[in-house]
This record gives C-alpha cells, structure tokens and sequence, in this order.
C-alpha cells in the first residue's frame, strides 16, 4: 500500500471519527434547545407560585418543585451518615476481607434498577403502613445514594497523606479525636462533591418513587403522605392527553434540568478548587 | 574523511514556547556509532525525537532550522515516510504485549498493512533476529509473547524490530538505563558490531558509557551543542572547558 | 502546611486538657466506632435485605401457579396468566439492540478523546458534554423522545407502509442508545487513556499513521476493557426505566417488528404495579427479581473483566 494510500484511510478515519463524535453529543442540544423553546414560555410566575389544578384551571409545579427539595434533602441526611461512616469503615480496616466484601456490595447496590429500589422500599415501608409517602420515596433515593457517598469518601480519605493522619495518633490523640478533628475536616471537599453528585442523580429520579412517594397533586409538607416530585409531575404530565399539562411538563423539565446542572456544576468546582 | 548521511542546521527548538535547543548543528557520520551525550535534561531526547520528527505526535513542540537525511529534507517528505527509513530504540524496552516475537519484529510491515509472503517474513524475523543475537535464544519460541524475554532481551526485540525495516540510520535514547550491567554490556557489543551496517545515533549520560562505544561524540549541555569531534579527541583533549569539567564528573 | 502546625499545636494543647477526663474520651471512641460497624452492617443487610424480600414476595405466586408459568406467551392478570417471555425477550433485545447500535459512538468519542494532537478545546467540549449527557434525567429523555423522535419515526413509518404509531421497539432503542452512549464512552475513554504512551510512540516511530496506531496498538490493547465497559453499560440499560416506558408503547405481546409496541419488564413494572394485587403484584415481584438477577450477573461479569483487563 503506497503512503498516499495510507495517508488518505487515516484522514477519511478521523473524518468520520470526528462526525460521529458530533453526531454522539447532537441530542444534548437538541433537547437542550427543544426544551427552551417549548419550556420557555410556561416559565412564568404561575409556574413556580401555583400548585397543580385540575386541567381548566390555570396551574403551577409549587407543589412539586417542594416535593422535590423535600424528599431530596430528606434523602441526603438519611444517606450521608452512613456512607461516610461505612466509608470510614472501609477505609479503618481496608486491609480486611470484610471491606473488601463491603466494597463488592457497594458495587452490587449502584447496579440495582432503581425501579427495584422502589419495589423493595414499597414492600418495607408503603405496603405494612398501608400508604404512600414522602419518607419511604426518601429511603428508595437513600440507598442510591449510598454506593456515589461511600465510593467517594473512601477515595478522599486515601488521598489524605500518610503523614497527616497518623499525626494525631502519634500525639496520643484517640480514634476518635482523630477522626473528627484531623480526618473529616480535611475530607469534607471530596465527600462533599460525592453527596453533590448523589444529589443531582436523584433529584431527576422517577422510578423508585412511583410507588413510594407516589406523587401528590395538593401541596403537602408531611412526610408521611405521598408527595410529588418534579420527575413524577413531568412523567404525569407528558403522558396525559391535555396540551395545558404538557406545557408546565416543559416548565418542570427547565426548572429539573437547571437543578441537575447546577449540582453538577457545583461539584465540579468544588473539586478544582480542592486540587489547588 | 567520514561521509556524513544526517546534517543538522541551526536547530532551534521551542516547546510550549519554552527554548530548549539552542543553534545546534551537528553532522552525524555514516555507518559510525555517535554518541550525544550530557548532562540529565540538557535537550537530548529532544534533539533526538527531533530528527525522526517525533515531537510531532504532541502540538506543543516547535522547530526552526533544516534537517538533511542524505542530503533530502526531512520536511519535504511525510513523517511516516521518514521514520520508516529512520528506526528508534526507548529507554525502557516496549515490545508490543499483544504480539508475539515474531510479530513483533514484523510490526513496521504490518502495521503499514505491507503484504508479505510467508518466506519473505520468516526471512526477515530470522535475519533481524539474528543481527541482534537474539536467534539462538528465541528460535523454538517465536510464537510466544515478547513480554516473556528478559529486560535485556526485550531491548534486544526492540532493536530487531527497528532494523527490520533496514532504515538508515538507528536512534537509540538511553537504552540501557533501565537494565543491568550484563544486558548493557551485551547490548553495547551489539551496537559496536551493528554500525557496519547501520548509523547508531546513541543518547546517553552515563560517561563511561560514551567512552566504551562511540566514535564521535557531540557534547550537548543546557541545550546547547559545545563540543563535537572525535571520541579519542574528546576524552584526552577536549576543546571546551565545559566538555572537560562534564568528563571528570564535575556535574552529572 | 500551617494548618498542619496549627492542628498539631491544637491537638496537643487538647491532649494535656483531655487526660482530665479520659473516660469521656473512651466513650466518643466506642460510640464513633460502634457508628462505624452499624453503618457498614447496614449496607451490606441492603442487599441480602433486597434479595430476602423479593424472594418472599414472590413466594405467592410460586407457590400458586410455579415458576414455568412465567415462561408462558400471554400475560393476562383477569385470567391469573403470568406468562412473560415477551417481556423477559424484549427486554434482553432492547438492551443488546442499544449496545450494538452505541459501539461506534462510544469508540469514536473514546478515540476523539485521547488524541494528543487533538484540539484541547474541543476536547474539553466534547467532555464536558458527555457528562451533560449522562446528567440528564431519564424522564427528561424520555419526554423528549415523545415529543421528537416519536413524530420523526412516525414518518418513517408511513414513509416504509408500517402503521404510523410513533412509539414501540425503534424509538426505545434509539433512546436508550442515546442514554447509554455517554456512559460506555466514558469506561473507553479511560481504558485507552491506559494504554502506556511507549506503545503508540513505537508505533509512531516504525512510521505508522494515527489510523494505523489505533487499528492496530491501541485498540487491541484496550480491548478487554472496552469490552468490559460495554457489558457494564448493558447492566446499567436493563433497569433503565423511564424513557423505555414513556416511548415503547405498552403493549403485553411478542414484538412483531422493530417497530412494534412491546414491553420489557421495567416498563411493565412501572405500568402495572400500583393497580396490581394479590397473584398479579407477586407475579410482577418476581420478574422484578429475575431483571434484578441478570442485571447483576451482567454487572459482575463486566467488573470483573474490567479488573482483569487492568491486570
């Protein structure tokens, strides 16, 4: 083969490398823009002030968008104490099977169907309870939190030198001491880019909260009742025949995908600033 | 006098808009082994990678000044053209792990998508092998992978791989700093014998080393060429005082 | 550096306050510790916790009507017929579907990627979008689809005499394909940037081209774990749940076509379940169980051929 030959495959090879990588990221935009425009004109006040009314009536995503903050934040305090304190404890014997089982079960538990997680989570709580709420929707969100929060407090603590952490211990510091006076305020930037990222994976979730939080088209701050989400109200909405309905599904979509960017956003910047 | 196969004119070059060679020109002699030698981090991996243009796999290197490979331009023809008919030896031996031996020294063909009969490879495999002394050892185990051959060996695969294309001349930067003392004197033997063959263009810091192989040796310290000539001249009475210092170990 | 001395001073002024009263100390120790045991006690109880119940749950139906039942055709909960081979069939066809149809996607942004000449602007662009995509909630995806692509198929459709339904097997794939691009890019993305840089500049310096140093170096190096990375994105479509649900059409037969209306067994699941009782929730448990059993097989066996590639 002469060296023309060769020298026209490999341009024609990253020509179309080059096009089929633009064509991979061409949805991003195109939903980005569709979602603008389609969005764009329900973002008003009533959006964001008015709860969700019967089709006729003019309606908002109030109560969802609290839902969403709701059963979020709710999810996080559930999750963040035990993955950091199993990561911890991961990281404390790590030289043992038994962390290295955890972490095969940390693995197991990012691979479960989040649909799964709901089913199970109904059975635990919804079914024995005989109804639907916000907390059983919190604990289905909590364990997928668990596996993104463990995984990276065990990364940030190995990052921590040597050095530092057995300094406390050699002063005759306790475990303990040295735990939450030396460890854990050196690692809060990498667990806390963890819990970030966790954050941003749930408050688009949908599946394990059709059975769990189930959804709610009233306005309701009590955690043992079904309340609604933003992901519920959108899947609701866009599947309904009602083009009024549709539209605050594309209000509710901006608004989903603005949080989701933001956490993302903010857990990256966290992290370059962490690297120094 | 000597008839010189790759001149070297007034090379500058910049990486990351950072100066690291400085006006170097240098004639390397043919079919003779010249060692550039000097001081860790002076520019000879770089003059190196230079002339096979290799710094060209990165954008942020920078270059001014001519290179002639007899007599030709190297920027006149393509850099996989050039680097065919130039072959370069690493500092830590990297036959390729999913080859075997025999593909290995074959690569340059195959990886150009060369057709070769079955006779015209298995000549090829054997005539390398052979001028790298490598034959006899590896014979009954062609098929197996490069990764199993010692350090040295692995060097030596390497070699074989780079001469089976019969290029001109041979680059080799520092390959014996990650082996021990036996394969770099096996190696050593091995350059001094294959230079009646192939230009050896060797780089290296290890002084002594310089001393046992080379005929000529151009001296390059902070990216500058300050002396060139012959390797007896060098050693006993070195021009520039700097060559000097650097030839008594006054720094490494 | 003086944080460090400052803890250091802190922590020694701390120690000489502390030796007044040790036995507070023990039990913040005991305490953080018995923490630290619960904790990972919990986590582990998750999965055994989440396999006990399932099977439990699904002992109803077991034990009514057996486990062969399932491997029937029709699935009809008024007549107490379970059989879900067309959503155990459509399942495992939508997700290999995606994966085959994502493969020069995924390699082509991998490859983009981990060109040293490349442009570093776009690179970061094409990064940074891969992760904008892999953020995108999956009911976003899928309200888009319908909205877009469902129309797009549609003419299609009528374009090739089939009736112009919009949703059904083609639209899923093709959404889930683009779901699960970003994600076995990524994996690729890092496989190849493993690859050690002496064997592409050794490639490079026998006077290979680019194309040539991919073809034949770096892509046959890497292949276990692009390998490896596409397994794991099939683990990660089987439980995908939304998107599918919302384009595939709802409909509890055997696809006739690529563009039949079918279910697989998340979308079931998620259609069915909260008006399910009795036969009909422990017949939907169970599947729930087996989609959660081959995910897992899926995933182990991705994992584990991503460490061995990893060697």
């Amino acid at each position: 083969m002469s060296i023309k030959t060769r020298k026209k495959k490999d341009k024609i090879f990253t020509l179309l490398v080059m096009f089929l990588s633009i064509l991979t990221i061409l949805p991003l935009f195109l939903i980005l823009l569709y979602l603008i425009k389609a969005g764009f004109s329900a973002l008003n006040l009533d959006l964001i002030t008015k709860v969700s009314r019967p089709i006729g009536e003019r309606g908002g995503a109030l109560n969802s968008i609290i839902g969403t903050l709701i059963i979020s934040l709710l999810a996080t305090l559930i999750a963040t104490p035990i993955s950091v304190f199993t990561g911890l404890f991961i990281f404390e014997y790590r030289k043992k099977v038994v962390s290295k089982i955890l972490n095969i079960t940390v693995r197991l538990i990012s691979g479960i169907p989040s649909i799964i997680i709901g089913i199970v989570v109904y059975l635990w709580m919804v079914k024995p309870l005989g109804k639907y709420s916000a907390l059983s929707g919190s604990v289905a969100l909590a364990i997928m939190m668990i596996p993104n929060t463990v995984t990276s407090t065990v990364e940030t603590l190995e990052m921590i030198p040597i050095g530092l952490r057995e300094a406390s211990l050699a002063l005759g510091a306790s475990f303990a001491k040295n735990i939450t006076k030396v460890i854990l305020p050196l690692s809060i930037p990498g667990i806390l880019t963890g819990v970030l990222i966790g954050l941003g994976r749930i408050a688009g979730e949908t599946a394990p909260l059709l059975f769990t939080a189930f959804g709610n088209p009233f306005l309701n701050l009590n955690i043992m009742k079904p309340m609604d989400t933003l992901p519920l109200l959108i899947y609701n909405y866009a599947l309904s025949p009602f083009e009024e309905w549709h539209k605050i599904a594309w209000g509710a979509s901006l608004i989903l995908i603005f949080i989701v960017l933001i956490l993302n956003v903010l857990a990256k910047w966290i992290v370059s600033k962490w690297n120094r | 006098m000597e008839s010189i196969i790759l001149t070297i004119k007034y090379l500058n070059v910049y990486y990351d808009n950072h100066q690291i060679l400085f006006n170097v020109n240098l004639d390397v002699p043919e079919k003779k082994i010249t060692t550039i030698m000097g001081p860790s981090g002076c520019g000879k991996s770089t003059l190196l990678r230079t002339i096979n243009r290799m710094h060209e796999i990165t954008n942020m290197a920078r270059t001014e000044g001519e290179i002639l490979l007899k007599g030709k331009d190297i920027y006149t023809m393509h850099p996989e053209e050039l680097r065919s008919r130039i072959g370069m030896v690493f500092q830590s031996p990297n036959p390729f792990p999913h080859m075997s031996i025999y593909e290995n020294v074959i690569a340059g063909y195959t990886l150009k998508g060369i057709r070769l009969s079955k006779v015209d490879k298995d000549e090829i495999v054997e005539r390398s092998l052979r001028s790298v002394g490598l034959w006899e050892e590896v014979k009954n185990k062609l098929f197996k992978r490069g990764t199993f051959l010692s350090g040295g060996q692995q060097q030596r695969l390497c070699i074989a791989r780079a001469l089976a294309m019969r290029p001109d001349i041979i680059l080799l930067d520092e390959p014996t700093s990650s082996l021990d003392p036996a394969a770099t004197q096996k190696i050593e033997e091995l350059l001094m014998k294959l230079k009646d063959e192939v230009t050896i263009l060797l780089v290296t810091h290890n002084i002594a080393q310089a001393s046992r192989v080379s005929d000529y040796i151009a001296f390059l310290f902070l990216g500058e060429l300050v002396e060139f000539g012959p390797s007896t001249k060098i050693f006993t009475t070195p021009e520039n005082p700097k060559t000097e210092e650097f030839i008594s170990g006054k720094f490494g | 550096m003086e944080n460090l001395k400052a803890l250091i001073q802190r922590q020694s002024g701390n120690i000489i306050y502390r030796f007044a009263s040790i036995k507070k100390l023990l039990n913040f120790d005991k305490i953080l510790k018995i923490s630290l045991f619960i904790s990972a006690a919990l986590v582990l109880g998750i999965v055994l916790g989440f396999v006990v119940t399932l099977c439990v749950a699904s002992f109803d139906f077991l034990k009514s009507l057996g486990f062969s039942s399932l491997l029937k055709d029709t699935w009809n909960p008024l007549t107490d017929e379970f059989g879900a081979s067309p959503f155990i069939f459509t399942t495992i066809l939508v997700s290999s579907l995606s994966l085959l149809l994502s493969i020069p996607f995924s390699l082509s942004i991998a490859i983009s990627l981990s060109d040293k000449k490349g442009n570093k602007l776009l690179q970061s662009f094409l990064n940074t979008s891969l992760d904008l995509m892999a953020a995108v909630p999956s009911v976003i995806y899928g309200f888009w689809a319908l909205f877009t692509l469902s129309p797009l198929v549609r003419l299609l459709q009528t374009k090739l005499g089939f009736a112009p339904m919009g949703v059904g097997l083609f639209t899923a794939v093709i959404v889930l394909t683009i779901m699960i691009i970003p994600f076995s890019a990524g994996i690729s993305r890092e496989v190849i940037k493993l690859v050690p840089q002496e064997l592409e500049e050794a490639g490079y310096s026998l006077g290979a081209t680019r194309y040539e140093v991919i073809r034949s170096i770096i892509l046959p190096q890497a292949k276990s774990g692009i390998i490896a990375g596409f397994i794991l994105s099939m683990g990660r479509s089987l439980g995908e749940t939304m998107a599918v649900t919302m384009v595939i059409g709802n409909f509890n037969a055997f696809p006739k076509n690529i563009f039949s209306p079918a279910n697989t067994i998340s979308s079931l699941i998620a259609n069915q379940f909260n008006e399910a009782s009795g036969l009909h929730q422990s017949a939907l448990i169970f599947l729930g169980l087996i989609l959660l059993v081959i995910t897992l097989l899926v995933n182990l066996a991705g994992a584990f051929i991503l460490k061995g590639s990893r060697r």
